[in-house]
Formats: C-alpha cells, sequence, structure tokens
C-alpha cells in the first residue's frame, strides 16, 4: 500500500508535466486545428530559459588569483559574479540562487514572442494544408530548435537547481502516520504539482471567464459565425498559440530543477504527450489534463518492481497499452468530442 | 566468484618486460624494409599514394556528442603530433621510440571523420563508408559499447583494423572480442575489481546494495561485475532493476530503494541517465538518510569529468572509476594535458585520452611492424607491453586485445578550486588486482575466441 501511495505522488509530478504539455497541445488543435509537434521544443526552449537566466546572474568578472595555478601551471583565473559585486556576496548568491523561480517572468516574455513568431512566421502557411504536412513541418521545426540549443549549450545536460530552500525532501509518510522513510517527497516535486494546478485553473478560469475567452470558446466551436460577426478570430487564435506556447515555457522552467536540461528532452515528453491528448479525447482540454495525471501515475505504477517482476518490460510500454485499450473501447478518447478529426 | 585468475602470470610478465626493454632500446621491426613495399599491398585500402587516411568515427550527435567532439580534438591533436606537427605531446613519453613525427611509415597521416550519432546502425554505416569511399585503413571511436562491438564486427568481416574509444563494457573484449579489434579503454570488470575493496573499506562489510542498471549491454556487464565484487566483500544485493535507456525521470525507480532495506545505491549509468539518476536521488534526500544504522550511500561504477560537469554539485564524495584522469601527475599525463589544454584551453577527458593513446599505438605497431597489413599490426600489438602513455606500466594481451593496467577509483571533490576540478583520485589500483582469465566467465568463457585476423584481400 505504502509503495502504491508512493507511486501516486510520484506520478503526480511527471503527470503534471504531461498535462501542461497536452493542454497547450490541445488548445493549439482546437484553435488553429493544427498538430503542433514542435510544443516540446517549446517546453525545452523554456527549461533553456531558466539554464540562459541562471548564466546571465552568474555573468562573472574575471580575476586573476596568482597565488593559485590552473591545471595548466598558470595563474589561476577566478571568475567574481557581478551580482556579488553590486548587492554583496550574500544577497548576490541569493539572486543566482533563485533563478528558476525567477525565469517565470523571464521566460514569459520570451515564450510569447517565440509562439506568436512561430504562428506567423510558419504555421499559418499550413493551416490549410493536410495534417501530415503540418505533423511534417512542426516535426522539422522541432529538429531546427532542438540542434540550435545543441549548439549553443551541448549535449550534456545542465544542471539548474532550485533554490536552496526547497532542495531538499520531507517525509510525507510520517506525515500521514506511517513508518517513517516508507514516502519520501522532494519539496521542489510539490512545488510543481501545485505550480501545474495553479496553471492549468489559470487557462481555464481564462477562458470560462473572460471576454476573450469567451469568443476564443466560441471561435472553436464555430470559427466560420463568429468571424461573420466581425471579430477577427484568426489574431485571437495567434495570442492562444502564443499563450499555448508560454504554457510549455512554464512548464519547462519550473521542470528545469527536476531534471537537469538538456537539448533533446522536448522530444523526450512530445510522443507520450500526444498520446496523453489522443487518450484524453482531441480537443478537450479537460481530457487532457485528467490523461496527463492517469498515465503519469500509471507510468509510474508500472515502474515498481514488483511490478516488472510479473510482467518485464511493462513499464515501457503500459501508456501504450492503456491507450490501445481506451481507445478500442472509447474511439473519442475519455472526454472527446464528436467530430473532431473525423472529417 | 569463479574462474578469475587475479595475478599476471609469471610468462606473461617476463613477456611484456622483455617486450618493454626491448622497445626501449630500438623498437623492433617484423619486416625488413626492402620488404615494405610489398607491404603496402595484398590487403584492403593499402595506401599507395604518399598519405595514409584513418577513420574517426565519434558520435558527434545525439546524448554522446560532447564526448565525441571531445574525442575528436584529441584524434586531430594526435593526427598532428604524428605529421611533426605542435609539441609532440606524449610522443616524447611514450616507451617505443617508433614514432618520429615523420607520419606512418613515412605517409603522412590523414583523416575522415564520421558521425555515430551514437547508434549502431548509424555507426556501421558510417565506418562502412569510410572504408568503401575514403579508403579508410583503420576505424576508430566509439562512445558506447553498442556501437563499439557492432563497428568492430564490421571492421572484422571487411579486414580493417578496429581501435575502440569509450567502451566500458565487457562484452568488447569478452564474449564479442575479434581479432582485427583492440580496446585501451578499462572494463566493467576492472571497475568492480577496483571498486570493491576501497568500498568495503570506506562502507564497511556489512551493506545491502540496491541497484538501478541501464537496460542494456554495457549496463548488465557492469551491474554482474560490481555485484560479484562486492558480494565478494561480503555486501548482500537485495535488488537489481533494470531502467529503460530513454529513461529521463528515474524518481519511480529511486523513491522504492528506501523501502528496500538497502544502505547503498549503484546506478550503473552514464552519461545523461547517471545524471538524471543522480540528481534524482539525491532530490529524494537518499544522502541525508539513515538505513540499518548507517549513512545511505551512492555509487557510480564508471564515472567521467564531462558526466560529473552534468550532475553538478550532486557528485560531492561519490565514489566511481575512472580510465584516465587529468590530474595525473606522471610525464605522459602532463604532456598530454599541456599539448591539449594549450590547444583547446580546456584539459582533456578520459574520451579524449583513450582515444589519442589508441591512435599513438596503432600508428607505433604500423611502424614496428613496417606494414599497414592488419595482420602484421595485430602481430605487433599482441603482447605489446608499454608505458608513458598516462596509465603506467600498459600490456595489450594477446588472448583478447583488452590492455591491462592501473584503475583509478575517484571520488567527487568536496571543494573543486575550477570547473575542471571535480574529481580526485583516491587510490590507483594495481593492474595485477585487475587481471583476469582471458576464459572467464564474465568475458564470454571459454566459447569466446577472436577468431583469426582478416586482411580484407
Amino acid at each position: 500500500m505504502d509503495a502504491i501511495l508512493l507511486q501516486i505522488l510520484n506520478g503526480l509530478d511527471k503527470g503534471s508535466a504531461y498535462a501542461l504539455i497536452a493542454l497547450g497541445l490541445t488548445l493549439i488543435f482546437g484553435t488553429l486545428g493544427v498538430v503542433n509537434f514542435a510544443h516540446g521544443a517549446l517546453f525545452m526552449i523554456g527549461a533553456f530559459c531558466a539554464v540562459v537566466l541562471s548564466r546571465l546572474l552568474s555573468f562573472s568578472k574575471t580575476v586573476i588569483d596568482e597565488t593559485r595555478t590552473d591545471f595548466l601551471g598558470n595563474p589561476l583565473k577566478v571568475d567574481l559574479p557581478y551580482m556579488h559585486q553590486w548587492f554583496g556576496e550574500a544577497a548576490g548568491q541569493t539572486i543566482i540562487d533563485w533563478s528558476v523561480p525567477l525565469a517565470i517572468l523571464f521566460s514569459i516574455p520570451i515564450m510569447f514572442a517565440i509562439g506568436y513568431a512561430m504562428e506567423r512566421g510558419l504555421i499559418r502557411h499550413f493551416y490549410k494544408r493536410p495534417h501530415a504536412d503540418q505533423i511534417l513541418v512542426t516535426f522539422g521545426l522541432a529538429i531546427v530548435l532542438q540542434e540550435i540549443v545543441k549548439y549553443f549549450f551541448g549535449a550534456n545536460p545542465i544542471q539548474t537547481p532550485a533554490p536552496p530552500a526547497f532542495t531538499g525532501s520531507f517525509d510525507f509518510g510520517a506525515l500521514v502516520g506511517l513508518d517513517p522513510n516508507t514516502i519520501i517527497y522532494p519539496y521542489w516535486r510539490l512545488i510543481y504539482f501545485s505550480f501545474a494546478v495553479v496553471i492549468i485553473s489559470a487557462v481555464f478560469a481564462f477562458l470560462r471567464f473572460t471576454t476573450f475567452g469567451m469568443v476564443v470558446r466560441a471561435g472553436m466551436a464555430d470559427r466560420e459565425t463568429v468571424g461573420l460577426l466581425g471579430i477577427d478570430i484568426d489574431k485571437r487564435f495567434t495570442l492562444m498559440f502564443a499563450l499555448a506556447a508560454c504554457v510549455a515555457g512554464l512548464a519547462g522552467v519550473m521542470y528545469a530543477p527536476i531534471n537537469a536540461p538538456n537539448y533533446h528532452m522536448g522530444m523526450d515528453f512530445l510522443v507520450l504527450s500526444f498520446v496523453v491528448v489522443v487518450v484524453g479525447g482531441m480537443g478537450s482540454m479537460a481530457g487532457a489534463v485528467l490523461a496527463g495525471f492517469l498515465l503519469g501515475i500509471l507510468e509510474s505504477i508500472a515502474s515498481m518492481s514488483q511490478v516488472i517482476d510479473y510482467l518485464p518490460g511493462i513499464n515501457q510500454i503500459v501508456i501504450y497499452l492503456v491507450a490501445i485499450i481506451i481507445l478500442l473501447t472509447r474511439p473519442r478518447g475519455l472526454m472527446g468530442r464528436k467530430g473532431v478529426m473525423e472529417d | 566468484m569463479t574462474g578469475s585468475n587475479k595475478t599476471i602470470g609469471r610468462r606473461g610478465l617476463l613477456k611484456g618486460g622483455a617486450a618493454l626493454g626491448a622497445a626501449g632500446l630500438a623498437a623492433p621491426t617484423f619486416f625488413t624494409h626492402s620488404a615494405r613495399a610489398e607491404m603496402h599491398s595484398g590487403y584492403l585500402n593499402a595506401p599507395t599514394g604518399k598519405s595514409v587516411t584513418l577513420g574517426f568515427n565519434v558520435p558527434q550527435s545525439g546524448p554522446y556528442a560532447d564526448e565525441g567532439a571531445d574525442e575528436l580534438r584529441a584524434y586531430k591533436l594526435a593526427v598532428e603530433h604524428l605529421n611533426g606537427g605542435g609539441d609532440g605531446g606524449m610522443m616524447n613519453t611514450f616507451s617505443s621510440k617508433a614514432l618520429t613525427g615523420n607520419g606512418i611509415l613515412g605517409k603522412k597521416v590523414e583523416y575522415v571523420t564520421g558521425d555515430t550519432q551514437t547508434k549502431s546502425d548509424a555507426a556501421r554505416a558510417s565506418a562502412k563508408s569510410m572504408i568503401e569511399k575514403d579508403g579508410a585503413v583503420m576505424i576508430t571511436g566509439g562512445s558506447s559499447s553498442g556501437v563499439a562491438v557492432a563497428v568492430q564486427a564490421l571492421c572484422q568481416e571487411t579486414g580493417i583494423m578496429f581501435m575502440a574509444g569509450l567502451t566500458h563494457s565487457n562484452d568488447t573484449t569478452g564474449k564479442d572480442r575479434k581479432a582485427n579489434g583492440f580496446r585501451h579503454f578499462f572494463n566493467s570488470y576492472m571497475s568492480g575489481a577496483a571498486l570493491a575493496p576501497v568500498l568495503a573499506n570506506a562502507y564497511g562489510k556489512d551493506r545491502k546494495a540496491y541497484h538501478l542498471t541501464a537496460d542494456y549491454n554495457w549496463g548488465y556487464t557492469t551491474e554482474e561485475a560490481v555485484t560479484q565484487a562486492t558480494e565478494g566483500m561480503g555486501w548482500e544485493t537485495v535488488n537489481t532493476v533494470k531502467t529503460p535507456l530513454t529513461q529521463t525521470d528515474f524518481s519511480s525507480y529511486i523513491a522504492p530503494v528506501l523501502q528496500s532495506g538497502a544502505d547503498v545505491l549503484v546506478l550503473n549509468h552514464y552519461g545523461g541517465n547517471m545524471v538524471n539518476s543522480l540528481t534524482n536521488a539525491v532530490q529524494f534526500g537518499l544522502r541525508d538518510k539513515q538505513v540499518n544504522g548507517k549513512n545511505f550511500e551512492i555509487v557510480v561504477p564508471l564515472y567521467s569529468r564531462l558526466m560529473a560537469k552534468g550532475a553538478g554539485a550532486n557528485v560531492k564524495g561519490i565514489f566511481g572509476s575512472t580510465n584516465w584522469h587529468w590530474s595525473l601527475q606522471d610525464e605522459g599525463s602532463k604532456a598530454f594535458v599541456k599539448s591539449f589544454g594549450t590547444k583547446y584551453g580546456f584539459p582533456p577527458s578520459q574520451a579524449a585520452h583513450t582515444t589519442y593513446v589508441q591512435t599513438l599505438l596503432y600508428a607505433d605497431a604500423c611502424e614496428r611492424a613496417g606494414t599497414f597489413n592488419p595482420c602484421g599490426v595485430v602481430e605487433a600489438l599482441e603482447g605489446f607491453f608499454f608505458s608513458g602513455l598516462g596509465n603506467g606500466p600498459t600490456i595489450y594481451r594477446k588472448e583478447d586485445h583488452q590492455c591491462f593496467k592501473d584503475v583509478l577509483v575517484v571520488k567527487g571533490k568536496e571543494n573543486p578550486e575550477s570547473e575542471f576540478d571535480l574529481l580526485e583520485v583516491v587510490e590507483v589500483t594495481p593492474m595485477s588486482k585487475v587481471w583476469y582469465s582471458p576464459d572467464h566467465p564474465q568475458m564470454g568463457g571459454a566459447d569466446a575466441t577472436l577468431g583469426t585476423c582478416n586482411t580484407g584481400a
């Protein structure tokens, strides 16, 4: 029982990432009808926003320390961060340590601009093309983006730690009356889950309770009629693409301390996120969120050694297995609407 | 532990010593100079002009691209030194004096590069292209055991020499050994044999270990080597769990570790896998825990500086093993670090070291054999005893083409002084302690054979 509870907790943070990426994918598909295979790359760029800000804040002045030598025996060059010089060592280091939370603010305009440019510059030319063309062009774009990141940042993962106050873990088992050390959960993963809940709620609230959101929902239901009412729905849909890019980017920023960012991390999430969208039901945002958490938890449970002992390799196929079962029993996914991608 | 022979045979040492002495006095040649013209024919890709082409097959894309880039830097440096450029690097400290800076056998060394993408099929395709289109007479490189085994088999089939780069699986010179292939890098067995005594000394003999293992060739041999070696010291292995190579978040594998009653976690992971699993383990607070009345510990059997950089502060205090480290103070290592550091601005990785050394060893063997003919080169390398290349006295064992030398046990440094200063050498395990018999069960047993050398003619 402890082990299952532990894996449910573990599944929550992974499920949060799936849900956030799948939410953006559904948002784009629901508004623009585009299957965006570059969405994983947006998640990766978000994580690299945290890396970039961390490096910017750590920007240093190089001074020569004559008392020490480097690996070649030359006087050692020591980097002194400008933050330490400007704000004092303690305060400067605190600012550097908090680069990931600060990157949330830093990433929003960047991701918005990238999303806007991507839609206006490339994707809008493919609206009337078949889905296969859209998949090819967005997949190509994803490869280009990840190769650009690899060129500048290398192929190895880059550690981007959370602020020291959140790097530890707490004994969840002891909190709920179980034996100590049975269920340990890192603080940052709890923050990530909470953050995902806030973002998902904010997106739903935005679409539900604002005029802009109401127009977008109307456009998703009947684009032509909304257009005939004199509303520039294309402009709003472009903004929704940028918003979806922001959601993916924020998911990436906050994920950076969980797994050190590398250029390939978007691809790792992309395929699973598409499965999440299909299981949730094409075009259903609530379905995407539900399926994200569900599949994240299932993946964690399937990784238990007790399960693998009985069903070797199940951890690698469980998501696809569940997807097949759901699509056989509910062809439109968990919460799919009639008529979406059925023409 | 069965069938292992942990000491070098008297005959082997005498033979090696004699070879070393001979190398110091005068480089032995297996063929006379008058016969050399004949020896530049009768085998695949025999160089006919004034140059000879080597094929550097490294991961230039994919997850090991940074290691591949460092390997390529080292290859280029080796070519520069072989052609008489630069300061000569380890050619000056190498016990064999056959290399003079005049190329190989008087032919200027040129090279072509291929991208393995860390995929066996892509690596074979690029190696094939370098052999068939570019006329490469030797293929070297790789940053994965799966790739090394695949390319080595291709070279054997086609009749080209293969000088393995970074490959640590027992299988490369174990069950998949080939007559045309040679490995300078150490292997999983050696890591286990070197690490186990250090771990028992540091953490005690009453320990319970939990293994997470990358689900492929290298992971299996490393898990087997480390479990056998640590169990031989009295440790108990409570569980071994395979993790997919594509896994990025290891939380669901790490979270149950504490529930298992284990007090040591062994991460048989490399590259990005290791960075992520170690980061996750630290996030889950494993290193702050007390289990069975002892501090919980983590072990990483195969370390590299590039990986340690990726894992950041998480590597502090964690034991592992490595083939070579730039901080070594022998003359060969110092010469190589100086050459490489001056040219590129940072110290070389172990991947760079082994590929540089392999290039020099191949060139030297050609010089001593007086030919590029693979069978001549194989004969020159088999049983070759040398020193001055950064690992102390080293022998290329005839029976399996595996280099035997001292192994470094390292630990993540608590207070690094620079971005390169991440690992400290805590013990240099002598060659005799990591020696095993060629038919050791972990190496494929008695069924494993080299076969015969292939010239491709």
